[in-house]
């Protein structure tokens, strides 16, 4: 008990001490007094501000939320949609860093809305070319040996050919990134017994669309999971809870949400989502069907469309790339309108098909500029340019655009898509 | 006396770890099973399955007229998709025939669509979609072959079913090639 207060009385005595010692760095008169107010712009006008209060208790919030002052850093809405149920939202690229998704942030793309599944009631039905059909309930399924691993998510229309975005969201925001745990596919195939004449696995979703899609069996039996958690905690249901299967690189309309059901199949569906929609068209009218693997791509974040350089001097230049074949293996920066590149620095760790963070020191010397990446990934594909791909593919040709994204700095400072001004 | 007991220990604590993998191996890989999972009979599957192959393969049983099909396209289609399938709040089912090599390409049912059964396999999964699922077979049937006959593929008496659908050939049959980037 004495002790006890021993303690506390030196632990108040040695506050009190560091508290004068920090305010002696900051003013001599300050020391004394509690209600300090100062006209220094360095300073601000009460530099104890958050300091002569206590704050908000904790358990205020079980589930936390981002501060009160990045209320910008929320997913993008394009504001005149025909309807919302089949829709997409996308990830503010330009307010995050690092490569991870907040989850809240991850971009959304659903054909008839957000399902609500109780997943005491959902079941996976695992039938076709097998050995045995098989229901599993996701208590089943996490039974099965676990996988965690980091990749990147990216929509097929991120862009369209013909819209250029204000913001680095608007341009690319339909591309995100997290840890996702589950089974590996393989491990679940491997319990109910793939027969040798099985080419593809039909996926279905459990939402108002039943959305339904042909995979390869060599994607299934490779890299493919089926995923119950993302960044840790269970799958939102914007992305799919309670399961839904992940197919890293391929475009994120494949990685079928509210996953029910896996038929293995001898023959592709050609479902609606893999014909109508889906699908490349090209100059010349005819349409590639089951373009699966999202190519190389980069985009700088920062400084990028809608913000604004302060002043001239030092500024990182900052942006994320990623391939659906692999390894990011380099990215060139460009502050030229692409007359001479640099080779950015790749934040570790690099990972198979999973954003990776770059980054160029640049001074700005105050006139105006247009900056830009690509992407250079570990098979040697770079990252070609809108005008290349349109020579080819055309400007009708809906998805798998993974061009070039252009800045241009003004001499004030603003940002703004180089397509568009 | 002491580190013999403790290599004792650890001899004995090696061995557990051991048996306990080979035991782990044997559930996991020997017989590439964990026993994990309901089996399924396939009246159970059956009753699951809702996918229709582009083939017509598990069309279901049932049929429905053209005329039909025009009934309830005016009641559940129309308020999206338009008079005559003219496109909407929803994508245009007619048109464009002839369009896909233009400048102005309208991908719809009649340009685009490969095989009639997958649109028997949209429409019943997803269609309309304030009632995904509502629709019986047979009216699924009806307003299929109603999209098709607004597509001039079907005369507007024909009674729809599954061997009608797989016999359709589409206009766009053959305009799709494999991936080749």
């Amino acid at each position: 008990m004495s002790n006890n207060k021993k303690n506390k009385a030196s632990r108040r005595t040695f506050l009190q001490k560091a508290a004068a010692g920090a305010t002696g760095l900051i003013s001599g008169a300050a020391l004394s007094q509690a209600n300090v107010s100062s006209d220094s712009q360095v300073l601000g006008t009460d530099p104890f501000k958050s300091m002569k209060v206590p704050g908000t208790p904790v358990g205020s919030n079980l589930y936390g939320v981002p501060s009160k002052y990045e209320r910008a850093a929320v997913r993008h809405l394009r504001p005149a949609d025909k309807q919302y149920l089949s829709s997409s939202s996308r990830t503010p690229l330009q307010e995050l860093d690092g490569i991870i998704t907040p989850n809240g942030l991850f971009y959304e793309r659903h054909h008839n809305g957000i399902p609500t599944i109780d997943p005491a009631e959902h079941k996976l039905m695992l039938h076709g070319l097998v050995e045995r059909a098989l229901v599993f309930t996701l208590d089943d399924l996490r039974r099965f040996p676990s996988e965690s691993k980091i990749y990147f998510l990216e929509c097929s229309g991120n862009p369209d050919y013909k819209v250029f975005g204000k913001t680095a969201a608007e341009a690319n925001g339909l591309v995100s990134c997290a840890e996702w745990t589950g089974v590996k596919l393989k491990t679940v195939l491997q319990e109910a017994g793939v027969k040798s004449s099985a080419k593809w696995i039909i996926a279905e979703g459990a939402d108002g669309a039943g959305l339904n899609r042909s995979i390869p069996i060599e994607k299934c039996l490779d890299d493919a999971l089926l995923v119950y958690s993302q960044n840790g905690e269970r799958l939102r249901p914007e992305q799919g809870y309670p399961l839904r299967l992940f197919l890293p690189g391929f475009e994120g309309n494949m990685s079928v949400k509210w996953l029910r059901r896996l038929e293995v199949s001898d023959i592709a569906l050609h479902s609606r989502e893999e014909t109508s929609k889906y699908t490349d068209l090209y100059p010349d009218g005819k349409a590639r069907e089951f373009s699966f693997v999202m190519e190389a791509k980069s985009i700088i974040t920062r400084p990028s469309g809608q913000q604004k350089l302060a002043q001239k001097g030092f500024h990182e230049i900052s942006g994320i790339a990623w391939s659906g074949r692999g390894k990011i293996a380099r990215v060139e920066v460009s502050v030229d309108d692409g007359r001479t590149w640099s080779v950015a620095q790749l934040q570790s760790p690099v990972l198979d098909k999973a954003l990776t963070r770059f980054r160029l020191p640049w001074t700005w010397d105050g006139s105006s500029a247009v900056i830009l990446s690509r992407a250079i990934d570990e098979t040697g594909y770079v990252q070609p340019s809108l005008e290349d791909l349109v020579k080819t593919r055309g400007v009708n040709s809906v998805y798998h655009n993974n061009a070039i994204t252009k800045w241009k700095i003004s001499e004030n400072g603003e940002v703004t898509n180089a397509r568009l001004s | 006396m002491l580190d013999f007991l403790k290599n004792t220990l650890a001899r004995a604590w090696l061995g557990c770890a051991l048996l306990l993998i080979a035991t782990l191996s044997v559930a996991g890989e020997s017989g590439g099973r964990y026993q994990i999972g309901t089996p399924a009979t396939s009246a159970e599957v059956a009753k699951w399955n809702i996918s229709v192959y582009s083939t017509g393969r598990n069309l279901p049983a049932g049929s429905g007229t053209v005329l039909a099909g025009e009934k309830i396209y005016a009641n559940q289609c129309q308020s999206c998709h338009g008079e005559s399938g003219k496109g909407g709040l929803g994508d245009a089912l007619v048109g464009g025939v002839g369009s896909l090599a233009s400048a102005k390409p309208l991908r719809t049912v009649g340009s685009f669509w490969p095989n009639a059964p997958t649109i028997f396999d949209y429409i019943r999964r997803a269609m309309p979609m304030s009632a995904p699922l509502s629709l019986t077979n047979d009216e699924v049937y009806a307003v299929t072959g109603y999209v098709l006959y607004l597509n001039k593929l079907l005369e507007r008496d024909t009674i729809v079913d599954a061997q009608v659908l797989a016999n359709i050939q589409m206009p766009n049959r053959e305009g799709f090639v494999l991936d080749d980037r």
